[in-house]
């Protein structure tokens, strides 16, 4: 029996430019072309000020560590136990869920505030999820 | 909406409360709906008014065999019964209906007759949630506690007193389901769920249910328990997704639904005597402090801690023992509002000794949606 898989996100027209930019490497957020309001989850318009004029730009891939919990138990599909859910504020500003690599997964490693830089995560050949790593140096 | 104008004159939970596994989700709903008939001295035919959450309107009024002229099947998770108050007592007041009936019940714990909830793939806690191993409240409601406590500098163990203190009311409760004493090092120590989340500070999960009757407040007075009048009410919703709350360090739902309760009810919160705040898990007792206006976000955890709101403290906070140690069938807003009304007709089991004004506070799906009520026992 195959081993039960980390839920996959299905794309809408709305949210295929992220995807489509996460498997190719780039961390897409929307801006607003009338008020710069910078915002996620994306939408063909803006939740500041409700123009519809608004453009897709490459993130710089920065944020901070918002705040986050570590699951013991009952565990996702596709996951093992201990390991943080957290929430990434990004350098643009919006946050964003994610999962922290290249890190314990222990309150002593996960320090608020620190320095962490996006990577990515290819499920399949169709999707790939942003996560995050800390910040080098 | 005109404060004091709609009563509570009916109010009631399952026969039993806790693990029910010969009894369906719907015939749980019925079994508190004829309660709460029987309490208020009715007939089902009385009832034209009809409001209720997860189960719908048809399926449940079908069920019982009523005929509504007014229906309300607004469904934003736990505090959905309190939006369902706030909404009736709009109704009875623009005479849509004059007898409403409000059911909640959820077979949590068994399972029996309840759907799975689930999140589908393509929505967005679909796309941008699900993927990070959220599985559950537990893995969900605490994900702001960290930067809370880092703002405010709460403390591990000022949100472990939360359930203790909680636990000496359960403890004066027959139908808490936890009453046995426990420490705030009964708490730190209790199985890890989701860092900084042990059991202890994590709602029971069981089945149950209760209901409410509401009318005019002129024809309450000729029922057979004291009326509870509706002083005041609010409601509000933020985001369906935790990570995309306004800010971790207080929640916006809350901050409308609240403050507009008051306002509505004319009340400062020197007046309030008695409080429930839905505590799914232990950091809403402190947020919804804050939120409400009791005090800065910052006091909070030491309040809780100082022993204010134990019993005799000086303000009485979720009598009941709240979804940590009363029970929590997974939509507590009910029995929040329940343990409101009883209070203000003398019959809790923690009697608050001469309380005329309860606050009762409720949040839905994490912190998506918030609903406050204000009651009073003097019109
Ligand atoms: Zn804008």
């Amino acid at each position: 029996m195959a081993e039960p898989q980390r839920a996959r996100p299905k794309p809408t027209p709305e949210t295929q430019h992220f995807w489509d930019g996460t498997k190719a490497g780039e961390l897409r957020l929307q801006r607003c072309d009338a008020c710069a309001h910078v915002y996620f989850p994306p939408r063909p318009f803006c939740p500041s000020c409700a123009s519809r004029k608004v453009s897709v730009f490459k993130a710089s891939g920065k944020g901070l560590l918002y705040s986050y919990v570590i699951n013991h138990r009952p565990a996702a599909p596709g996951f093992t136990p201990p390991y943080a859910i957290a929430v990434v504020e990004l350098a643009e500003g919006p946050r964003m869920m994610s999962n922290i690599i290249d890190c314990p997964q222990t309150p002593e490693a996960l320090e608020l505030d620190m320095k962490l830089e996006v990577a990515f995560e290819a499920l399949d050949d169709k999707i790939t999820l942003p996560v995050f790593r800390p910040t080098k140096g | 909406m005109r404060k004091n104008q709609v009563a509570v004159v009916g109010a009631a939970e399952t026969t039993e409360l806790g693990i029910i596994p010969n009894v369906s989700q719907l015939q749980l709903h019925a079994d508190a709906a004829l309660n709460a008939i029987a309490d208020a001295g009715l007939k089902l035919s009385d009832i034209d008014g009809f409001a209720t959450a997860v189960e719908t309107p048809q399926q449940v009024c079908h069920y019982l065999g009523i005929k509504p002229t007014w229906v309300d099947g607004t469904s934003v998770g736990g505090c959905s019964f309190m939006l369902h108050v706030r909404h009736a007592a709009a109704a009875i007041e623009a005479g849509l209906c004059k007898t409403v009936l409000i059911t909640h019940a959820e077979s949590g714990k068994s399972m029996i007759g309840k759907a799975p909830r689930s999140i589908p793939a393509d929505s967005l806690q679909g796309q941008f949630e699900a993927p990070y191993g959220v599985y559950g409240p537990p893995s969900m409601f605490p994900i702001p506690v960290l930067r809370f406590m880092k703002t405010y500098g709460i403390t591990h163990e000022e949100l472990a007193s939360v359930a203790v203190v909680q636990r000496e009311w359960a403890a004066r409760n027959p139908r808490a389901m936890m009453k046995d004493p426990i420490t705030v090092a009964d708490v730190l120590n209790s199985r890890m769920i989701a860092y900084p989340f042990r059991l202890l500070q994590c709602c029971l999960v069981t089945d149950g249910g209760g209901a409410l009757i509401l009318t005019s407040a002129d024809r309450a007075k000729d029922f057979p328990r004291k009326p509870v009048y509706i002083m005041g009410t609010g409601e509000s919703v933020e985001t369906p997704m935790v990570s995309q709350m306004e800010t971790f360090n207080s929640s916006s739902a809350f901050k409308t639904a609240g403050p507009l309760a008051f306002r509505e009810a004319g009340i400062a919160h020197g007046d309030v005597d008695h409080l429930m705040i839905y505590d799914a898990f232990a950091h809403l007792p402190l947020f919804g402090l804050g939120d409400l206006g009791f005090m800065p976000h910052e006091e909070t955890g030491q309040f809780i801690a100082d022993g204010n709101t134990r019993p005799g403290g000086k303000l009485p906070l979720n009598t009941n023992g709240g979804g940590l140690s009363y029970m929590h069938s997974g939509m507590y807003g009910m029995y929040a509002l329940q343990e409101s009304v009883r209070p203000m007709r003398g019959i809790a089991p923690a009697q608050v000794p001469n309380a005329k004004i309860s606050v009762c506070h409720g949040v839905g799906s994490m912190f998506a949606a918030s609903g406050t009520i204000v009651f009073t026992n003097e019109r």
